[in-house]
């Protein structure tokens, strides 16, 4: 990804949509910048796709000030914001063809006939559609409708592309495809994109920045890797991603280290600090791949390579009550002395490394003083 | 509904904005002012139907002292349960007929039966009173309900294949895979109609119950070639009341047959809600 | 779905078809198929047909006079049938985005008339349009304060008020087909509007159109499977309405039903009569002929 220039093309400043009693977007201030790939990512019902159609203008906020590079949006109507948007069901309009689909916009700007066929045979070739200008809609995949919708918002040279859950509906192997392709066309026509999505693989895989929404308010807005590794709380955490979480408490914070005493997992040391009160509640976040694990009696010798750790912390001991194969890796659910459950992924580094363990086969785990998380909330 | 928008409108609230809700607000003055008006001056005090002049319920006691109307009146009534309850049954066999089974001339048998719904009132008239009165020569003078018999047949003839139209819509989103779980779990064909497709087709039943039910009460040009000398009907007695003398009589017994009609549509709101028999249409 | 052949299950079939098929044999397709031969027949004497095979019957169909009652009834129709389409649409329009409390209620609102005696809203509308009724009631009103304000302003009064005739004339007969069909427009185009993906109309307008565009080139193409089911819809009953013109037209407002009833009812012309009758089923396959002609707009979930 490209250096993004810093200039905000939206604010959103303390908007709040109410239906009804119920709060959809409760409060929620945040700045889009120009040029970024920008992901709301949450689970359904979380506000995320209001907040998408307040900016685009089909539904307004009950409160506070959405500006669109640096203009006031309240009052304008959909037809007269510079924003376009690819809709969820991409909306295609089944009685028109590929190319009067595209020239839609642009006929009604009052774009000429010559300057029209050009910019739609432009814009088709942007999303791979070069010479489908006489299909119909119904004649077509959804994975292409899905490109005749994006190219029929991106002949408008909107100041920003709003794209509405744009990869649910395709299937598996179409959706990691075009998440490339997604993120390659925003580079290649310099577009500010905004997507909505509930999918955190896709998220992780195409965003600049996201921010995470959940209960109408915004949990946190960080980089992809920034929001995996450095969830800001629990909700976080979890939605991003899988993860062990463990209470405890904050037994020792300085500085440079800090401890927290956890009954389900043992005692957790980190090389860092947190900035919390001394023997306030937290919470420690262990991501499953962040784990190694080995059978009792050989890890000394592994611990010892990796040992960054006092004796007694960031270890565990449980015993394997179920595995799945993955392929790529296998996850196992392991029963800790403690009682409580740990999730620990490995990768299938070789043909054989899944039948190293199995069943109710006893075994250590540790991991790096670098890895746990605490959360605070 | 506020008339004034509290808030602003956002794109598509179109119900919202304030010409679209004068339209719709003319439109509903448009159909229900004059039956307002109408039941209205059924307790004026005048003969003359437009001058207010004062209360009464005397026209109300005219026309229920009136034998003939109120024989028409139970004539009607008779006749219109008695066609909806064929008609149902009727209706919702012919409806699984055709949801149900592949047959030849399936397309024929189809089109034959809806025919009904789209021949004019006036043609289907004229056809069962030459069917009737002429090839048939079905006897004028029977006892009561007899002599309502080729009304019936007639009635239930015309309202039938509403009853298989919204029975059909229906059936059409009934999920086989229902069917094939009773059966799995041990249902024999009766056992299946009854307990799961029966269910299923209940709104499209209620619904077309009120269809048939209204329809029979409604009709006029059939019943009017229909009928023998001898017979009359609801509508009939009315036309003739309208036709001849207009007295405030008519706006009574009009007034009861509305109430009658809201009763009838409160009692399928009851059964199926207000949803259901809003969507069958 | 998959269909069960009949074969496959004969009793079932036997049960669910014979009811059907002797009824509608019996009771509509053998009525219907006499009143074909009678439009073949000649009378002979006062009660007495011939089935001679003539064509006199419709012959004399095509004479000016019967032409022009054909001519009118069919103008009468199409025009009740635009005028319901203009006023329906909105009306179907705002049921459509009325919120999900409302909406039922609007359309049982719509619904409701359609359940209710055609004679008494016949009645009804009578009522309100006679010379003493509230229709001219309001007009005497409006007159005298239209006079009222030109004498304030210093010129001559109106002349005095006359009446309009709103009653037994054309006017009164369009007017009371439109008030009696206009629920049988508003019923489709509702369904046809309701199904339209909502996320069509905003594409049109987060590309730039406005609403009226919208709605002329997205939602009316998109629609017109709804629109074409509710002209037919208004415009075959309206085509073959007798009780209308009868009771609200004048001696020239006849339309081809009350034609047809003269036939039977005075002039005791079966014959005749029955021909009328299947040059007006005809007609309507006709119009059903064309309906299924038209070509289909595609569909796209």
């Amino acid at each position: 990804m490209t250096d993004a220039p810093k200039k905000p093309i939206i604010q959103i400043q303390n908007v709040t949509k109410r239906f009804g009693r119920v709060a959809a977007v409760d409060n929620v201030s945040l700045d889009i910048l120009a040029g970024e790939f920008f992901v709301l990512l949450g689970p359904s019902g979380c506000g995320k796709t209001t907040l998408l159609r307040m900016i685009a203008g089909f539904e307004l906020p009950t409160e506070g000030t959405i500006l669109i590079d640096g203009q006031d949006m309240a009052g304008i109507p959909p037809n007269k914001r510079p924003v376009n948007m690819v809709f969820q069901s991409y909306a295609v309009f089944p009685h028109m063809s590929v190319a009067d689909n595209v020239a839609y916009g642009l006929k009604i700007a009052g774009v000429k006939g010559g300057e029209v066929r050009d910019r739609v045979a432009e814009a088709l070739d942007l999303v791979k559609l070069g010479g489908f200008e006489d299909r119909m809609p119904d004649q077509m995949s959804g994975g292409q409708r899905q490109r005749v919708a994006l190219a029929r918002s991106l002949i408008m040279r909107p100041k920003v592309l709003l794209l509405d859950e744009p990869l649910s509906a395709l299937d598996a192997k179409l959706r990691a495809q075009m998440q490339f392709e997604l993120a390659e066309l925003q580079d290649q026509v310099g577009i500010t994109f905004v997507t909505v999505t509930h999918d955190q693989d896709e998220a992780l895989s195409m965003a600049s920045r996201i921010a995470v929404i959940n209960k109408g308010e915004v949990s946190q807005l960080a980089g992809p890797s920034d929001l995996y590794e450095y969830p800001a709380n629990r909700f976080v955490a979890d939605f991003v991603g899988s993860v062990n979480i463990f209470e405890g408490k904050l037994t020792l914070d300085e500085p440079d280290r800090a401890a927290v005493d956890c009954p389900g997992l043992g005692k957790v040391y980190l090389n860092h600090g947190v900035t919390g009160p001394h023997g306030a509640d937290v919470w420690v976040a262990l991501r499953p791949e962040k784990i190694y694990l080995h059978v009792p009696g050989e890890g000394k010798a592994v611990r010892a390579a990796a040992q960054d750790a006092p004796d007694g912390h960031n270890f565990a001991r449980g015993c394997i009550k179920g595995m799945s194969y993955l392929g790529d890796i296998t996850l196992y659910d392991i029963l800790l002395e403690s009682g409580a459950r740990l999730r620990v992924s490995r990768p299938n580094l070789s043909r054989h490394d899944q039948e190293d363990f199995t069943w109710d086969d006893k075994v250590s785990m540790h991991w790096r003083a670098d890895s746990p998380v605490v959360l605070l909330g | 509904m506020a008339l004034f928008a509290r808030t602003p409108l956002a794109p598509l609230e179109y119900s919202r904005t304030l010409w679209m809700r004068a339209w719709v607000g003319l439109v509903m003055l448009f159909l229900y002012a004059p039956l307002i008006v109408l039941m209205i001056f059924s307790f004026n005090d005048s003969k003359r139907n437009v001058v207010w002049r004062g209360f009464t319920t005397k026209y109300y006691e005219k026309a229920l002292g009136n034998d003939v109307l109120v024989e028409a009146l139970v004539n009607s009534l008779t006749i219109a349960a008695l066609a909806t309850i064929a008609s149902l049954i009727l209706g919702a066999v012919a409806a699984v007929m055709l949801w149900r089974f592949r047959f030849p001339l399936k397309g024929a048998v189809d089109g034959t039966i809806s025919l009904p719904i789209i021949v004019p009132e006036i043609c289907m008239g004229v056809a069962f009173l030459i069917f009737f009165a002429k090839w048939l020569e079905w006897p004028t003078d029977l006892i009561w309900p007899f002599n309502l018999g080729a009304i019936i047949i007639a009635h239930i003839t015309f309202c039938f294949p509403f009853v298989t139209m919204v029975v059909r819509s229906r059936l059409a989103s009934f999920n086989r895979e229902q069917e094939e779980a009773a059966k799995d779990l041990g249902a024999g064909e009766w056992g299946v109609f009854r307990d799961v497709l029966i269910p299923h087709m209940k709104p499209a039943l209620v619904a077309g119950a009120l269809l048939s039910f209204t329809l029979s009460l409604d009709d006029f040009v059939i019943t009017y070639f229909t009928s023998g000398p001898d017979t009359i009907t609801f509508p009939v007695k009315v036309y003739s009341m309208v036709r001849f003398s207009v007295t405030p009589e008519v706006n009574a017994a009009s007034t009861l047959l509305i109430l009658l009609t809201i009763v009838l549509t409160a009692v399928a709101l009851k059964l199926q809600g207000v949803k259901a028999i809003a969507e069958t249409h | 779905m998959a269909e069960q052949d009949w074969k496959a299950n004969k009793r079932v079939f036997a049960a669910v078809s014979l009811p059907t098929l002797l009824w509608t044999l019996l009771f509509f397709v053998i009525p219907m198929a006499i009143v074909w031969f009678y439009s073949f027949g000649e009378n002979k004497g006062l009660t007495e047909i011939e089935f001679s095979g003539t064509l006199e019957n419709y012959k004399r169909a095509t004479e000016y006079l019967y032409l022009s009652i054909f001519g009118k009834s069919f103008a009468v129709a199409a025009l009740v049938t635009l005028i319901c389409l203009i006023i329906g649409f909105p009306v179907a329009m705002a049921i459509t985005f009325a919120s999900e409390k409302w909406r039922p209620w609007l359309l049982l609102g719509v619904m409701l008339p359609f359940w209710t005696n055609l004679l008494i809203r016949t009645y009804a509308l009578m009522m309100l349009l006679g010379s003493q009724g509230f229709a001219n009631k309001g007009l005497e009103t409006l007159w005298g304060g239209a006079s009222w304000f030109k004498t304030l302003v210093g010129l001559q009064p109106l002349p005095t008020w006359e009446p309009v005739q709103l009653l037994f004339n054309n006017f009164a007969v369009v007017f009371g087909l439109v008030y009696v069909h206009l629920p049988f427009m508003v019923l489709p185009l509702y369904a046809a509007l309701d199904r339209l993906d909502r996320s069509l109309i905003e594409a049109s307008l987060d590309l730039g159109a406005g609403h009226f565009r919208t709605i002329m080139r997205i939602v009316v193409p998109l629609a017109a499977p709804g629109i074409v089911a509710g002209v037919m819809i208004t415009l075959i009953p309206a085509l073959g309405a007798y009780l209308t013109p009868d009771l609200m037209g004048g001696t020239d407002s006849q339309m081809i039903a009350n034609v047809i009833e003269r036939q039977f009812k005075k002039a005791n012309d079966w014959p005749f009569g029955a021909a009328l009758s299947f040059i007006l089923i005809y007609a309507m396959f006709i119009l059903i002929a064309l309906q299924a002609m038209r070509k289909k707009v595609p569909e796209v979930r």
